[in-house]
């Protein structure tokens, strides 16, 4: 099914797909950070404390969060009969995820409107950013198992994508984003919420490391492809930088940690998740929709790939450039009882 | 497949949409109207601008923030509940809908947080440019998300292929035949109903004597902006109008409860129309009118509705009153600014009391014609979802109805909450009003090098 196609059919699907996993990753990274802010709201009662954490995110979330509905659309673009399967399939996780996106959307703003009745939103912030989280890691653990696919229509149940499984990639998210918020937070933050987010960030990183072993070993376990992928002869040999690169990643990210150095450990944290994504993209690809649909089969026509690729490769260095400049803009630590409200 | 599902997805679809368009709409207004503010102010150098951009600034995020988030579930809806929809004509919907994320929504949530947070952190001209270029972002996301739902209206600059449809010509398919005339239609309506929220906030302040100097500008804006926006409203409904008959004349029919093509058409004001009996009960009609407006002459004709199939016919209950309630709603906002004209070149405008108290309510017509206006034309355009070429009934996902079901409750629920709870806050601002600028040193910079200058702990309360 792949052989016979060759250059533009061939290549156009190539970079369509690395355009989506770009999108995906810089949501991940991005929205990552802010989501794992709300996560960590519990573990910071204080009113003073929660809104200097608010505040260090508030400029950005709104973009970080565009990034998903980039990544959605590229996918209804460029592989509208993965996106027609993939979406049913996910129907549960990805309902919830949007409405808890929706709670813990409107309480960047409600929360400063509402105050000093500002609690239920504090709820909301911190539910709808974990509910969100645990939503998108099951819906990965979701798309690894595959789904059930007849007449290039997705063909099984509601609840496919709820396996033990999915549910560790959902707990392991949780945690991969909240510590990639702690790290955001010791490195953007003063005083007593910067002390909490170094020690919370520690537990987390070792936590975190335990789920990329678990996920690691269960993969090739569970799923012939993923075994084959990594363990055929010699691939273990081109695909070694992988683990190699995390270990350096986990050990950088501890190191900034205790030698306070918070970018480091920030920058070794969304490493970690790069890298992450690299490994399921190795386990995955070609297919879109595990184990039926590859990215060749999914392809749009190839005018709608080309119109968008166009766009994309004129407008999202634009799309950087402001988003640099605004993260640039706000740069620096957001002090205890100053923000930018 | 399943027809319950398919109702379900058809409310879940109609409730989400409904409520998302009511944000963006006002958030189309406002964010032009703090950019037109601050421009004011930068040119006058007049405090007043200022303050109320400050204060439209608040009110506009808290609306900006529902539509965002009220605005991604309509995205990932196109696959979880049509997904057949989308294998059909996401060729042509989704690079279009990609357009607007890499030209809108990144420009858009980007400068929104150098307009929310830069008050004191970036020059004043870099943050009047960020207003501008937020007011310009919504401008461009109505530009692309119009272009794809009028492609549904009126596709052209495609080949179906299996049913699936491939484009062939990118500019027709963006400018289609309905595309100028739907955009053109929707922003304006947008700023029409922005402007009547600014009237009545200025109305209120106004009668009940506060803000003296920020009521008489807000009722200003508002005023000039309804008194030329309602009317010319009126010109480009009419030409939409003319332009629906072209492409769409069952939705034409369906708008006029236009049954039988038998004569120079009447106008029918009211009525009750009957789908099954195929004529209209209570029936108020002019005769001739119809025909002057729709044809431009007094012996004009078009085709009745029933010229089309039975199978090919939108629901026309629906269409009927919502098309009465957006044209009605118009013609009192066009008696609104004209008459709000009148009295200010009469010098009367702020001392009426019985404008100020009708103009104080009006701030929600605006936003009741929209919808009106959207389910015109959206179930004008059944039973089709892609003009002749999806059916609405065969471009359900393979989903369950329990399922359904329950999304549905959930999103109902979560929606009532939430936004009910953002429209009381937006009230809540409205009815506080601007605050006198603050006088203690607010979103203090955190540049290292400032730090020493602003050592006080600001107040807690959101002071932007």
């Amino acid at each position: 099914m792949i052989t016979h196609l060759t250059g533009y059919a061939f290549w156009l699907p190539v970079v369509a797909t690395a355009v989506v996993g770009l999108a995906v990753a810089l949501y991940v990274i991005l929205d990552g950070f802010d989501l794992g802010v709300g996560i960590l709201f519990p573990f910071y009662p204080r009113e003073m404390d929660r809104d200097q954490m608010m505040n260090s995110v508030a400029p950005f979330w709104d973009g970080n969060e565009t990034w998903l509905v980039l990544g959605g659309t590229w996918l209804l673009v460029a592989f509208p009969l993965a996106y027609s399967i993939i979406a049913p399939a996910l129907y549960v996780p990805l309902i919830a995820m949007l409405l808890a996106l929706v709670f813990r959307g409107v309480a960047f703003e409600f929360r400063w409107v509402a105050k000093p009745h500002h609690r239920k939103w504090d709820v909301a912030f911190a539910a709808g950013s974990t509910v969100a989280a645990f939503a998108q890691g099951t819906m990965v653990g979701g798309i690894l198992n595959g789904f059930h696919v007849a007449a290039g229509q997705f063909s099984g149940g509601p609840l496919d994508w709820l396996t033990p499984f999915s549910v560790m990639c959902g707990i392991g998210l949780i945690v991969g984003y909240a510590l990639t918020g702690a790290c955001w937070l010791v490195m953007k933050t003063a005083g007593e919420v910067e002390v909490r987010a170094r020690q919370y960030a520690k537990p987390l990183l070792l936590a975190l490391l335990a789920f990329i072993l678990v996920i690691s070993v269960w993969t090739p376990l569970q799923f012939e492809r993923v075994a084959q992928r990594w363990f055929a002869d010699g691939h273990m040999l081109y695909l070694s930088p992988v683990p190699l690169i995390t270990v350096g990643l986990a050990i950088s990210c501890w190191r900034g940690l205790i030698g306070h150095y918070p970018s480091v450990a920030f920058y070794s944290a969304v490493g970690l998740f790069i890298i992450s994504f690299v490994g399921l993209a190795v386990s995955t690809l070609p297919y879109l929709v595990p184990p039926s649909i590859t990215l060749w089969q999914a392809a749009a026509s190839p005018s709608s790939q080309t119109f968008m690729l166009v766009g994309t490769t004129v407008l999202v260095p634009f799309v950087l450039g402001y988003t640099v400049f605004v993260y640039h803009t706000f740069r620096g630590k957001v002090r205890p009882g100053e923000g930018y409200h | 497949m399943d027809s319950l599902a398919l109702l379900l997805s058809r409310v879940q679809f109609g409730f989400t949409i409904s409520a998302h368009i009511i944000f963006p709409a006002f958030s189309i207004g406002s964010s032009a109207f703090v950019a037109t503010l601050l421009v004011l102010w930068r040119l006058t150098g007049r405090d007043h601008y200022h303050r109320l951009a400050r204060f439209w600034t608040k009110i506009f995020a808290v609306s900006f923030a529902m539509g965002v988030v009220s605005g991604i579930p309509l995205s990932y809806e196109l696959g979880t509940n049509w997904s057949r929809y989308s294998l059909a004509t996401g060729n042509v919907i989704g690079p279009l809908i990609g357009y607007e994320v890499l030209t809108a929504f990144f420009l858009e949530a980007t400068f929104l947080g150098i307009l929310l947070f830069g008050w004191t952190r970036v020059p004043a001209w870099l943050h009047v440019t960020a207003a501008v270029l937020v007011a310009l972002g919504t401008m461009i996301s109505g530009f692309w998300i119009l272009a794809a739902n009028s492609w549904m209206q009126t596709p052209s600059g495609y080949v179906l292929q299996n049913g699936i449809a491939i484009p062939v010509d990118w500019f027709h398919v963006i400018f289609n035949p309905s595309f100028p005339y739907r955009f053109t239609h929707m922003m304006t309506a947008a700023y029409l109903t922005t402007s009547v929220v600014v009237l009545a906030a200025g109305a209120r302040y106004q009668l009940q004597g506060r803000f003296a100097e920020e009521a008489r500008t807000l009722m200003r804006m508002g005023i000039g902006m309804v008194a030329i926006l309602g009317p010319a409203q009126l010109f480009f409904g009419d030409q939409h109008g003319l332009n629906t008959l072209q492409y769409q004349p069952a939705k034409v029919a369906a708008m006029e409860g236009h049954w039988e093509d038998t004569g120079p058409a009447p106008l029918i004001l009211f009525g009750i129309p009957d789908q099954d009996r195929e004529l209209n009960h209570a029936e108020i009609s002019i005769p001739r009118l119809g025909g002057l407006i729709l044809k431009h002459r007094l012996n004009g004709r078009y085709a009745g509705l029933k010229d089309f199939p039975k199978a090919d016919r939108p629901p026309v209950w629906p269409v009927f009153f919502a098309f009465r309630v957006m044209v009605g709603i118009g013609v009192l906002l066009i008696a609104l600014g004209l008459t709000g004209a009148f009295l200010w070149s009469r010098g009367k405008l702020f001392t009426t009391r019985w404008y100020l108290t009708v103009a104080t309510y009006s701030w929600p017509v605006g936003f009741i014609a929209i919808l009106a206006g959207w389910v015109t034309t959206e179930t004008g355009r059944q039973p089709y979802v892609a003009y002749g070429i999806v059916r609405t009934a065969q471009a359900l996902s393979p989903i369950t109805t329990a399922t359904v079901a329950t999304s549905l409750v959930a999103f109902v629920l979560v929606y009532t909450v939430v936004f009910s709870i953002g429209i009381y806050y937006i009230r809540r601002l409205v009815l506080g009003g601007p605050q006198p600028a603050a006088a203690a040193p607010e979103a203090l910079p955190n540049r290292p090098l400032s730090l020493g200058a602003h050592t006080g702990p600001s107040a807690p309360e959101p002071t932007r």
